[in-house]
């Protein structure tokens, strides 16, 4: 073998060749004198190319090779990589084979090693071949805190943010930057804390105020706003691919703002954030689990939902539950586990079995819509019921035998009832407009999956040979119906438009004979009503519900009606119809029963049904009977023997009893006239817990038609272990927040850093796995990590330290030849400088203008839009965009209304994602179209035109003066000399075209063309149409959208 | 659908920082993220300036641009290029039960009647195509395409379907097969978007605008989403009042503030704004006057049935060719309006009669002005319909296992029919073509192997057709 080629002497001269690159290029790769450090140098390198077929996946795994653990790599004799003997060490041979056959990574791979990469490899079997697992998998440990002893370092250093940063610093032989002037610190503190520019005012308190307290006085009164929720709350909201809609074909508007303002409050009250990941995961499980706490199971619920025609409702809640893994992955793991939905993770150590564990956790809930009241509201309930309390303790005070007058009702009652048969339905495919019937098991059938606004469901039953007097329709409630069912209206109700019956002999099943109903009766007889509005199907023709006969009465503008108001409509029902003479054959019968539900609304691609949610046939042959007044909670509680009965039981019994008392009319009446006074609240989409736990599969490739063995709940065997912690979705969320967790505190605290600086610590947010990118600063990550834990959990505490230190409150210059050193600023020599979030671009243009209104909360506004995006053949269907007049026009951009398939456009071209799935990390671009939106968009156009009555109001007394009050709303700085020239020769010109006529000064100063133009005092037309234009210019500047 | 992996590159981004580059140029992050595609081909540079500069794929390619006729809702094979006679004559009998072992169908019960094609076919040009009687004007051009009967996916509801279609995966959140070819190639035109859409018919498509979202890769390889009418792109006109002169002297006093502010303060990412700024401001007059089918001659409107100011599927193909005159990359028409489950025949003949002549009158012109042979044009749906019938006899149901589409110019062997169904266009039999096989072959064409156009994303390499796809060699001229 010519020397040349000899394995060693290659590697050497290659060795030296590379030092040479390395140490021009000291940014980016480690210098080779350095002792190498296997987490940090060499595992990336192996889990990029090797990983893939001798890592972790036992089904890819070649040669039986593992070079991702300890014993595969370098645990034995014959281990590949050989501690100290690089020649002797197979992989390294095979890495630098010059044989196609025997180098690694193979050719087909698509994979390859550059030279420096083995080099470092080998420089480190070199020394020794230390081994370690993955940095992220092991529990962070406090760093030393690294020290300096020179004056120049003492002096700068503020807190140990800035030790570990100019540990980094000096190693690399750069020097932090100078600290930012106050102007530049105030507005960089402000768009960090608050997501809003500070005012004129702000500033000119910080100038003035020169002691040493100033800026923290600042940190403070801004971690105090509730707009620091609403900024920060924005980023988790990302994380939680929050949006108003559901996503897919119909993308239907779904109320679930109660979780984003929960998001905001959590934030601003400083909820600890291990609570803040339980209560999302599992706050309906912790004990006397509040409203708020099962409103934060919303993060669980923010998955997109299917409901277009045709779909199997199975197949797109295992889509969802999917999402969901990935967003937990992905937001509180800071893991990438989908891989492993399909088959074990190729990099990670996580099989496929174990991520099917922890889906199992997930596995055992309902998709509920509960209903929810804001605290106004909520007082409302609470003095509703208070008042309703008080009338019955009256009523039982001033008849104390209530106790016997009850008993003796309940006796009267107890036994009334006929027996029914439940029927086992079967339903006809064709008649079911694309909805599914699903049947629970009971005899019910449960609505699912696309929600036709009108149809007419034929359900066939074959009965044994008996007498048929009636047939009884129990509407029943369901978790997964809108606010409890029983009905799948977004009120949760139902309309019966017809009830019809055939009857055929079995045995004859052609001789079909239409069955007369006579009678009908229900448990909620309400008085006739027109239809409501949200069910307008634009027919003309009025439409009605009201008592059980509109069921029968052949018409199908009348239906039976279950909307017996807010705080009543969402419980069982029941309707009896009576055939006009009993149906019996003796080969027993085939009945046809004919559900019309036609009381939707004109647009099936909205939230417009009204049909039934959850519902059961039975058959009687008692004749005559009619449907049972007593509700079926009631009845259920009858059937518990009275001294076994809790207090709230009787109570419940008592309420009904009441009713039913004729002289306690007057009573009876005041109770109704409160329940009429009950608010109508909202709702939100939760978790709740099923009764049953579901079984978890093994799914072949993630296909839900491919079940494998049986899954137990369980946690992955490379993270820390679940102990002690119950094994259900409560214990799951407690042990994603264990202090042991290696990546928890770690992914959260890199993603606070990656919101200040531009860039995380770990620039892969999302994963800090294997095939993320080594941290630029791996003990201060970590120091973050324990210390955020240590100050339990405070996201406030975090935020203040951060913006304490030195390295955040460095100027953001940019001397060329730091640009040409670290061109992303990964080691921090300076501040960080980027375009800010598409909702701080909005909210920038507001708050200088002085549009912003600033409230706080609630449903989701709707900014101006071109009507044209949100109607066919631009969007699938037509969608509701009913823009908001007055000042919900201005609210902060957290709050606009979010479509996922046609997202608001001004936020869409600056980046904002759509809530398709969990993004942990945004993309910044800079486009053609962002500058169309900033110039030309009508909001952004209004800022400019009221920042110029503003400027011309309060600005100052001559125009350099308003050209720096212009600057000082935008960018809080005055304008430069250059800049107010630039700017002034820009007046005259503009002045001067409106003043020759070229075009109407009106139509560009004009904030409402309805009305006539409103002037600032002393101001013309031509005026302030000129410092529109100029304000315009200044809400553009790279500057105004900028950190600096 | 933006988020993505801007950062995560392995480019020596310094060159970004070059003064002449400063002076001249913008930059922008999805500059920076192209380099690590680049990288391997030595041209991170051009990239670096101008993340939608044009760009040399892996191989010489065939085609340079792509226009994408999506027919949403799934039109029927059925009844368009797949004629069964023994459907015909098995009409109003239950389909084989075997055919129906492991069958899903989304609204009807698999056994159900079959139903027998409601047109008449006869064959055509010299390649002796079999068309439907509801496709004359496609007839006439016959020998200029590629029809594919035996098209495979894995999608029957819409949803899925069409992102399936138009990003690989049924899953949301992957870049669309526009937003790939862009970041690939980068556009030739300085002046329009790379990638741009359109959207006719009586809907919108069923997957919104995560049919031609960028997923993970940078958002400006995004479609733009244009209009027959009105703004094409939105916030294009200037605020009322503001005219051509103050605009320009808005726009270039707000250049020179920037500029200001770049020597101030030194970060490259202003140059790049005010690149923006530049390239907005020429938009503003090389949209309207791109929108305006007026200049076209009176026979060129005839050929396609198209009307200037009345949206239409004719307009936008028409619109489709100059944009590819003017060097945009990729445009795509979506045309929702096929999802027949009723009215078939009715439905059928009004669809074709939108979209037929418009269809061929693309290929004819993109062939008499020279630029068939460099642009790909695509013709199909998300699916297919079943052979069995849906309600009375007017409709069918969606259906996965085999449809069919077509394909012209842009290195596809032209005059050919590729593949086949069972007697009863129930199964594709031969020559299966994916719809990951459809990506690889578009990528294909354009110079792309498409296991080698890569992004990195959550640690992982990404492709369009993830870990499938064939380039379909029988399609190849």
């Amino acid at each position: 073998m010519p020397a040349l080629f000899h394995p060693r002497l290659f590697v050497e001269r290659a060795i030296s060749a590379i030092v040479g690159v390395l140490m021009a290029n000291a940014v980016a790769c480690a210098v080779a004198d350095e002792t190498i450090d296997f987490a940090r140098d060499v595992r990336p390198i192996l889990s990029a190319a090797c990983f893939k077929c001798h890592g972790p996946d036992d089904k890819e795994r070649k040669a039986d090779l593992r070079l991702d653990t300890r014993e595969g790599a370098v645990g034995s004799s014959h281990a590949p990589f050989l501690a100290g003997k690089p020649n002797e060490s197979e992989a390294l041979r095979r890495m630098t084979s010059s044989d196609p056959e025997e180098r690694m990574p193979p050719g087909d791979s698509g994979k390859s090693l550059t030279a420096d990469q083995i080099a470092l490899v080998t420089k480190w079997v070199e020394q020794g071949a230390r081994w370690s697992s993955h940095w992220a998998f092991t529990p962070p440990q406090r760093p030393e805190l690294p020290s300096f002893s020179d004056a120049s370092s003492v002096a700068w250093i503020r807190n140990p943010i800035d030790a570990f940063v100019l540990a980094r610093l000096k190693r690399e032989g750069l020097s932090p930057s100078s600290e930012a002037d106050a102007t530049t610190l105030v507005r960089r503190l402000a768009l960090d804390l608050v997501g809003l520019p500070p005012t004129i005012d702000d500033v000119g308190r910080f100038q003035a105020d020169g002691s040493p307290d100033a800026y923290d006085q600042l940190v403070t009164r801004w971690l105090d706003s509730p707009h620091y929720g609403e900024r920060w709350g924005r980023h988790w909201l990302d994380a939680a691919r929050y949006a108003d809609s559901d996503g897919y074909e119909k993308d239907k508007s779904r109320q679930v703002w109660f979780y984003r303002d929960w998001v905001i409050g959590a934030l601003n009250r400083d909820l600890p954030y291990d609570q803040f990941v339980v209560e999302q995961l599992a706050g309906d499980l912790l004990p006397g689990a509040t409203q708020e706490q099962r409103v934060a199971t919303g993060f669980l619920r923010n998955s997109m939902i299917n409901e277009e025609g045709g779909v199997h409702p199975e197949q797109f809640r295992m889509e969802a539950m999917f999402d969901r893994m990935d967003a937990v992955g992905k937001s509180m793991l800071g893991l990438t586990i989908q891989c492993a939905q399909c088959h074990n993770h190729k990099f990670d150590p996580l099989t496929q079995e174990e991520y099917y564990r922890m889906f199992a956790f997930l596995n055992g809930a309902h998709e509920a819509n509960m209903a929810v009241y804001t605290p106004a509201e909520e007082q409302q309930r609470a003095d509703l019921f208070r008042r309703i309390g008080e009338i019955e303790a009256d009523l039982k005070h001033r008849h104390a035998d209530w106790p016997e007058r009850m008993a003796e009702w309940e006796t009267s009652v107890s036994a009334n009832q006929p027996e029914w048969t439940i029927v086992e339905p079967i339903v006809d495919e064709i008649s079911t407009g694309g909805q599914k019937y699903l049947p629970l098991g009971d005899g019910s059938l449960l609505a699912q999956g696309y929600a036709p606004t009108k149809h007419r469901v034929k359900i066939t039953v074959k009965s044994a040979p008996q007498n048929i007097a009636a047939f009884r329709l129990e509407l029943l409630t369901h978790a997964d119906l809108p606010l409890n069912g029983p009905g799948r209206s977004i009120l949760g109700t139902a309309a019966l438009s017809e009830f019809e019956v055939e009857a055929a002999p079995a045995d004859a099943p052609d001789k079909i004979e239409k069955i007369k109903l006579v009678a009908a009766s229900s448990d909620v007889e309400l008085p006739q009503a027109p239809l409501e509005a949200i069910f307008d199907d634009r027919s003309g023709k009025p439409r009605v519900t009201g008592p059980a006969a509109f069921a029968i009465d052949g018409k199908q503008e009348t239906a039976w009606g279950t909307n017996a108001g807010p705080g009543r409509r969402n419980q069982a029902r029941k309707a009896v119809f009576v055939a006009e003479k009993p149906i019996a054959h003796p080969a027993g019968t085939v009945l046809n029963i004919f559900l019309s539900q036609n009381h939707g609304g004109w647009n099936s691609d909205d939230n417009q049904n009204c049909n039934l949610g959850r519902f059961r046939l039975s058959i009687t042959g008692s004749a005559g009977p009619s449907a049972d007044p007593l509700p079926a909670h009631v009845r259920e509680i009858l059937a518990v023997p009275r001294e076994q009965r809790t207090a709230e039981q009787t109570a419940a019994v008592f309420s009904h009893w009441r009713t039913t008392v004729p002289d306690w009319r007057p009573e009876n009446e005041a109770i109704e006239a409160l329940w009429r006074g009950h608010p109508e609240g909202s709702s939100q989409l939760v978790l709740a817990e099923r009764a049953m736990r579901r079984e978890t599969h093994l799914l072949k490739r993630g296909d839900f038609l491919k079940p494998e063995k049986t899954v137990e709940p369980g946690v992955p065997d490379f993270l820390h272990p679940l102990g002690d912690l119950p094994h259900n979705r409560l214990g799951f969320a407690r042990w994603l927040v264990d202090r042991r967790s290696p990546t928890t505190a770690r992914a959260i605290v890199n993603r606070i850093w990656q919101a200040y600086f531009g860039t995380g610590l770990v620039s892969t947010s999302e994963d800090l796995g294997s095939q993320s990118e080594a941290p630029s600063h791996p003990e201060l990550l970590d120091w973050l990590a324990v210390e955020f834990m240590d100050h339990g959990w405070s996201l406030k505490w975090l935020h203040r330290l951060i913006v304490n230190s030195a390295t955040y409150r460095q100027s953001s210059r940019v001397p060329p030849e730091l640009l040409a050193r670290d061109p992303y600023n990964r080691l921090l020599a300076r501040g960080a400088r980027f375009r800010v979030e598409g909702e701080v671009v909005r909210d920038i243009a507001l708050a200088a203008s002085g549009l912003l209104n600033p409230r706080l909360g609630g449903p989701s506004a709707f900014p101006p839009a071109p009507e044209f995006l949100f109607l066919p053949p631009t969007s699938y269907g037509p969608k509701i965009w009913k823009q908001d007049s007055g000042a919900d026009r201005y609210r902060r951009a957290v709050y606009t209304f979010r479509y996922r398939s046609v997202p608001y456009p001004v936020l869409q071209t600056f980046d904002a994602p759509n809530g398709d799935f969990s993004c942990v990390r945004r993309v910044r671009s800079n486009t053609p179209l962002q500058a169309l939106v900033t110039l030309n968009e009508p909001l952004f156009f209004e800022c400019a035109q009221a920042l110029a009555t503003r400027a011309l109001e309060q600005g100052g007394a001559n125009e350099e003066a308003r050209i720096d009050y212009l600057f000082r709303c935008c960018v809080a700085r005055p304008a430069t000399a250059e800049e107010r020239r630039e700017l002034l020769d820009l007046l005259a010109r503009e002045t001067k075209h409106l003043a020759d006529g070229w075009t109407d000064p009106q139509a560009i100063a004009n904030r409402d063309a309805k009305n006539p133009l409103k002037l600032p005092p002393g101001a013309t037309p031509t005026q302030l149409a000129a410092w529109t234009l100029l304000s315009r210019v200044v809400l553009n500047l790279d500057e105004t959208i900028t950190k600096e | 659908m933006n988020c993505q992996d801007h950062l995560h590159s392995g480019a020596d981004p310094r060159q970004v920082s070059r003064r002449w580059f400063l002076e001249q140029c913008g930059i922008g992050v999805g500059g920076i993220a192209l380099s690590h595609l680049l990288g391997s081909r030595g041209s991170a540079e051009t990239a670096a300036i101008n993340p939608l500069a044009a760009r040399q794929p892996h191989f010489a390619p065939k085609a340079k641009n792509v226009i994408f006729l999506f027919m949403a809702g799934a039109p029927s094979h059925l009844e368009l290029f797949d004629y069964k006679p023994q459907l015909a004559k098995f009409s109003g009998t239950l389909p084989p039960p075997e055919l129906l072992a492991g069958y899903r169908a989304a609204f009807i019960n698999p056994n159900s009647k079959l139903l027998g094609p409601k047109f008449s076919f006869a064959r055509h040009g010299a390649s002796g195509a079999e068309l439907s009687e509801l496709l004359p004007h496609l007839a006439g051009v016959a020998d200029e395409v590629a029809i594919v009967k035996s098209m495979v996916t894995d999608a029957f509801n819409h949803a899925p379907g069409q992102i399936l279609m138009s990003t690989g995966s049924q899953q949301f959140g992957r870049p669309s097969v526009g937003a790939w070819v862009t970041y690939g190639l980068g556009s030739e035109s300085q002046e329009l978007p790379g990638f741009v859409v359109f959207s006719s018919g009586k809907k919108g498509p069923s997957g919104g605008n995560s049919n031609w979202g960028s997923g993970f890769l940078p958002t400006v390889y995004q479609g733009v989403q244009f209009r027959g009418s009105g703004d094409p792109v939105l916030y294009l006109s200037n605020p009322p009042g503001v005219d051509a002169t103050l605009a320009a002297d808005s726009v270039a006093t707000l250049g020179r503030l920037n500029k200001l502010r770049l020597d101030a303060v030194g970060d490259p990412e202003i140059a790049t704004r005010i690149h923006s700024f530049e390239m907005a401001f020429r938009m503003q007059s090389s949209a309207p006057e791109l929108m305006d089918l007026s200049r076209e001659p009176q026979k060129v409107l005839d050929l396609y049935g198209a009307q200037p100011g009345k949206p239409s599927f004719a307009n936008n193909c028409l619109l489709a060719r100059r944009l590819v005159e003017r060097g945009v990359r990729f445009v795509e028409i979506f045309h929702e309006a096929w999802d027949q489950h009723g009215n078939l025949v009715k439905d059928l003949r009004q669809n074709c009669q939108d979209t037929d002549q418009a269809s061929a009158a693309l290929i004819k012109d993109l062939k008499q002005r020279g630029m068939l042979d460099e642009t790909l044009v695509v013709w199909g749906g998300e699916f297919g319909r079943t052979p069995m019938v849906q309600g009375g006899d007017d409709g069918r149901d969606h259906h996965p296992n085999a449809f069919s589409m077509w394909l012209a110019g842009g290195g596809i062997k032209p005059g050919i029919t590729l593949g086949e169904t069972d007697e009863l266009g129930f199964n594709a039999t031969r020559d299966r073509v994916h719809v990951h096989d459809l990506h690889a072959t578009l990528l294909h064409l354009l110079g792309f192997d498409h296991t080698r156009l890569t992004y990195r994303f959550q640690g992982r390499d990404f492709r369009l057709t993830d870990v499938e796809g064939r380039v379909v060699k029988e399609l190849l001229a």
